[in-house]
């Protein structure tokens, strides 16, 4: 009984994890840059969710695709502005993703105000359901499937698509591949859009549980670096696996003792794990 | 000319012999100056504008100023105008205290109304204690400090307490659930609630610390669901309280068998969770926007006309506005070449006012203010509604979760 509501909110945490998570592993995982801006990216979809609420009236979930659409176009545009040209310095995109989040963090202040924000939650999923003896919000088991189908979606298209394919084929030589015809720069522009488009769905679907701020961003960033580097960059099932491992390990911690306490075991842990495998737990097999 | 280093060495000696005999006679020279000079009396101002805790504290800006704008319409002091000298110390304490020495030491102000954070407050105290300078502090805080460069209008734990737990405990029950972030301020505010707690026979089932800016409560709310306590008694403070509220209520907990009681849930954090997340959970503060009183009314009227009919007071912004008032009273009594920090002090020791809330006094013994705490009730309006005034203002005790220790006039004395 215990145990299975612990379970339960391991996959709540995790869940939320890997939808953040997602969108970074795959910009690493392809372009190699180190997004700094995607918690920013994701702060600006909640931001999306909030202005859809509350000036054109539009509910969380009819608003959903348009706010994947629109993250996704500002991603492209940062790729296509800035990004491109440091495609060869990979140090200097750590600083270049930085200074954008900074700008998109006091641009939302100027836009929007500092005060929190909030965003309403769907009227039919503000209460929980007792599902094998628990009692779960319904927000949460939404947030779960999304996570899910977002990632089958994922996996789709890289592992069974052209675009997947050349997305592969660039990640193993760029070089090589572009020598075969594959245009990597435009495949380098949608990778990132499409990440972008993913942590903008993070910040919005996250919105009604959690406060909407400017400086939001700063905690997710960390939560996704944390699953990537633990799962292994370049690797799909490796995220999913460590935000499952990250959220039960969290869960129970934090149950027994407290939240403060399993965050910094936690961070302990892959501190430790990383000293060992500094891979992480999947590594892609990539020809250096 | 050659500079040798025996002629430097024997040039920066007298240089520095001239500056530790001579500026201080200037400079002292200049502040009194400057202090009665022109008809004017500098304040500093000093809340943050921009970074995290610039949501708040900007509220708290705009009730000085405008205390300042009224009563300089009003004629000001003695005919003199307070000149406020605003600086914005970007939410950083190491910003705070740099902006601190600027308001005494450069701009010569006479007293600087300043600071939400304990961390930002104890960044600046040295600045202060060391010039006796005056520092006025809004924010109900965790008590256990005696200064006397400070002047404290928040509530301190036994103001916002003492009422409220055992009004709670009798209404809902023993068993309690202690919920905080973790840093000073909540970890005193419970030492002091588990003295009331034991008095009155009750059970704490738990007490927990979440991180600063946490927003991840399921684990928190699986607790709540399993221990099932009577009373959740949250110092959680900032955008976490809005998490918290709203995952609560997600999880279909009802606040009419396990209400969140808080001391830090204003009418601005019931604003950004949305009404709806917060309405049935209750707080414990001397002031809330709807309390009825004609001193309310004209403050809250004059809030929205001068910045805003969106905008809100709140248990913060209050103090914020009247302490500007004692301030006057006190700076009235003095003669313009007499308005130093010191003398300020002196003159407001013991000095009221009728304020929003209700009557309001200085304490002589430690610069606390006599409050009236209040229970609140929070509607989904997004408002309060005050379920209960403490029948008597009551005196501020900031060391009363430490009974051997007692802030006098003399300073801080242990018996």
């Amino acid at each position: 009984m215990e145990i299975m509501s612990l379970v339960v909110t391991g996959l709540s945490i995790a869940s939320i994890l890997l939808l953040v998570a997602l969108g970074l592993a795959i910009i690493y995982g392809v372009t190699g840059v180190i997004n700094l801006a995607h918690g920013e990216l994701v702060m600006i979809g909640a931001y999306c969710a909030w202005a859809m609420q509350s000036f054109f009236g539009l509910g969380l979930l009819a608003s959903l695709p348009l706010i994947f659409l629109a993250t996704a176009l500002l991603g492209w545009i940062i790729d296509r502005v800035v990004i491109r040209h440091l495609y060869d310095r990979p140090l200097d995109t750590i600083l270049a993703t930085w200074g954008i989040g900074v700008m998109a963090q006091q641009a939302v202040r100027l836009l929007a105000g500092g005060e929190l924000r909030y965003v309403e939650m769907p009227e039919a999923m503000n209460h929980p359901v007792s599902l094998l003896g628990v009692e779960i919000p319904i927000f949460r088991i939404f947030i779960l499937g999304l996570a899910v189908a977002l990632f089958a979606f994922t996996w789709y298209l890289i592992f069974r698509t052209t675009l997947g394919l050349k997305l592969r084929a660039i990640t193993q030589s760029r070089e090589i591949a572009s020598c075969f015809g594959v245009n990597s720069n435009r495949i380098y522009g949608l990778t990132f859009a499409y990440g972008a488009g993913l942590a903008g769905l993070a910040g919005a679907v996250v919105s009604p549980l959690k406060s909407v701020a400017p400086e939001m961003g700063t905690t997710y960033v960390v939560d996704a670096f944390m699953v990537v580097v633990l799962g292994g960059v370049e690797s799909l099932i490796g995220s999913v696996a460590s935000a499952f491992i990250i959220g039960q390990s969290s869960s129970a911690v934090a149950f027994y003792a407290n939240d403060t306490i399993a965050k910094a075991l936690v961070l302990l842990f892959i501190v430790i794990l990383i000293r060992f495998r500094p891979q992480g737990l999947f590594a892609a097999k990539v020809r250096s | 000319m050659k500079i040798t280093r025996r002629g430097f060495i024997r040039g920066a000696a007298a240089a520095g012999a001239i500056g530790a005999t001579g500026f201080p006679y200037i400079w002292n020279k200049n502040l009194s100056l400057a202090r009665a000079a022109d008809g004017e009396i500098k304040v500093g101002v000093l809340f943050s504008l921009t970074g995290t805790t610039a949501i708040i504290e900007e509220s708290l800006n705009k009730a000085t100023i405008m205390a300042i704008e009224e009563i300089n319409a009003a004629g000001g002091i003695n005919g003199m105008k307070i000149v406020p000298v605003i600086e914005d110390p970007a939410s950083d304490p190491a910003t705070f205290a740099e902006k601190a020495r600027k308001l005494v030491l450069s701009d010569k102000c006479v007293s600087v109304f300043g600071s939400y954070t304990s961390a930002s407050r104890k960044a600046v105290l040295p600045v202060f204690e060391k010039r006796d300078n005056l520092y006025f502090y809004p924010t109900l805080y965790e008590g256990r400090e005696c200064s006397k460069n400070v002047i404290y209008t928040g509530a301190v734990p036994n103001q916002q307490q003492d009422e409220f737990v055992p009004w709670l405990v009798e209404k809902f029950g023993k068993k309690w659930y202690l919920i905080g972030s973790n840093y000073i301020y909540p970890k005193e505010e419970n030492n002091y609630c588990k003295k009331l707690l034991e008095g009155l026979g009750c059970e704490v089932v738990a007490e927990e610390y979440v991180p600063l800016g946490h927003s991840e409560f399921s684990s928190v709310v699986n607790k709540f669901q399993s221990l099932q306590p009577n009373v959740i008694f949250s110092t959680v403070v900032g955008d976490s309280v809005v998490a918290l509220h709203r995952q609560y209520k997600a999880a279909g907990l009802d606040p009419a068998k396990m209400p969140m009681a808080s001391l830090t849930t204003s009418e601005n954090e019931v604003a950004a969770m949305g009404g709806e997340a917060a309405a049935g959970h209750f707080t414990s503060a001397p002031y809330f926007m709807v309390w009825d009183s004609p001193e309310n009314h004209k403050f809250v009227d004059a809030y929205k006309a001068r910045w805003g009919a969106d905008k809100v007071t709140h248990f913060v912004s209050e103090p914020s506005y009247f302490q500007v008032y004692l301030f006057k009273q006190a700076v009235a009594k003095l003669a313009a070449s007499d308005i130093t920090p010191p003398n300020i002090r002196e003159a407001i020791k013991g000095e009221g006012m009728v304020a929003p809330q209700g009557k309001v006094l200085i304490e002589r013994e430690n610069l606390h203010t006599w409050l009236w705490p209040k229970i609140g009730q929070c509607k989904s309006d997004g408002q309060f509604e005050i379920l209960k005034q403490s029948a008597d203002w009551l005196k501020p005790e900031p060391y009363k979760a430490y009974p051997n220790m007692h802030c006098t006039e003399a300073g801080l004395t242990e018996s």
